[in-house]
């Protein structure tokens, strides 16, 4: 292994609630975020509902996990992609989504959510050492 | 299998954390710390307070690296070890004093 970080990519196209899929990704990454890798989040297709806020699970009777989105920046995962095309098709806009963001050592609040077109998102996937689909 | 507080039967997981938040309480908590050899100080109470505060707002509790980073941010420099912190809570600041809590096991935390 050399020292320098990897690069891991975790990309997410399911909803959030109507499977393990989203959860488990959440938890594999927060996870992985401690071996201090170079990680960043896709979000295409019904992945971007993930991170739509006002999100209530009450009547569902699951876990509303959609607030630990906001605990990765904690976590310096600072690079959310999320697909323009995917939004557009769901007829929703960057406004829709919760605000995530992280802090530096000279600035706070920074927001973390990227949103990228399908051919950066396609860039994106080539540049990455390591992608994980869920 | 359950910690049995004042009659009642509160039900834990084989490693002693709770199998429901609800049933946590300030009392429970020096319970359990007192099964895990921890009198609750003040700056104990610091700790497991703020993880409670982190798991209400971000539904997780923290990992360690996470726990330290925030609790300079909020109570300075001087508390936000992990030498302190292991001072606290010998056996794992992150496991023991999320069992005292009342929360579940951190993610990532073996």
């Amino acid at each position: 292994m050399s020292d320098e970080a990897r690069k891991f990519l975790y990309v997410n196209r399911k909803a959030p609630h109507g499977s393990i899929y989203a959860l488990e990704s959440l938890e594999v990454v927060l996870i992985g975020a401690a071996f201090e890798q170079d990680v960043s989040l896709a979000f295409l297709d019904d992945g971007v509902f993930q991170i739509v806020k006002g999100q209530d699970t009450k009547g569902i009777a699951t876990k509303n996990f959609s607030n630990t989105y906001r605990a990765l920046g904690d976590y310096d995962v600072r690079k959310l992609y999320v697909e323009q095309e995917s939004l557009d098709e769901r007829g929703l806009t960057v406004d829709d989504l919760m605000e995530l963001t992280h802090d530096t050592d000279d600035e706070d609040d920074l927001t973390s959510i990227i949103v990228v077109n399908r051919s950066e998102m396609a860039k994106i996937m080539s540049e990455q050492d390591v992608i994980l689909s869920f | 299998m359950g910690y049995n507080f004042k009659g009642q039967d509160i039900a834990h997981d084989e490693e002693g954390y709770l199998t429901d938040l609800s049933s946590w309480n300030p009392e429970l908590a020096e319970m359990i710390a007192k099964d895990e050899d921890i009198d609750m100080t003040d700056e104990h109470w610091e700790v497991v307070n703020f993880l409670r505060d982190y798991y209400d707002e971000y539904q997780i509790a923290p990992a360690i690296r996470v726990l330290t980073k925030a609790l300079k941010k909020t109570m300075g420099p001087e508390k936000a070890s992990n030498k302190y912190l292991y001072e606290l809570f010998p056996y794992g600041p992150a496991k023991q004093a999320c069992k005292i809590a009342g929360l579940p096991k951190p993610t990532g935390c073996v």
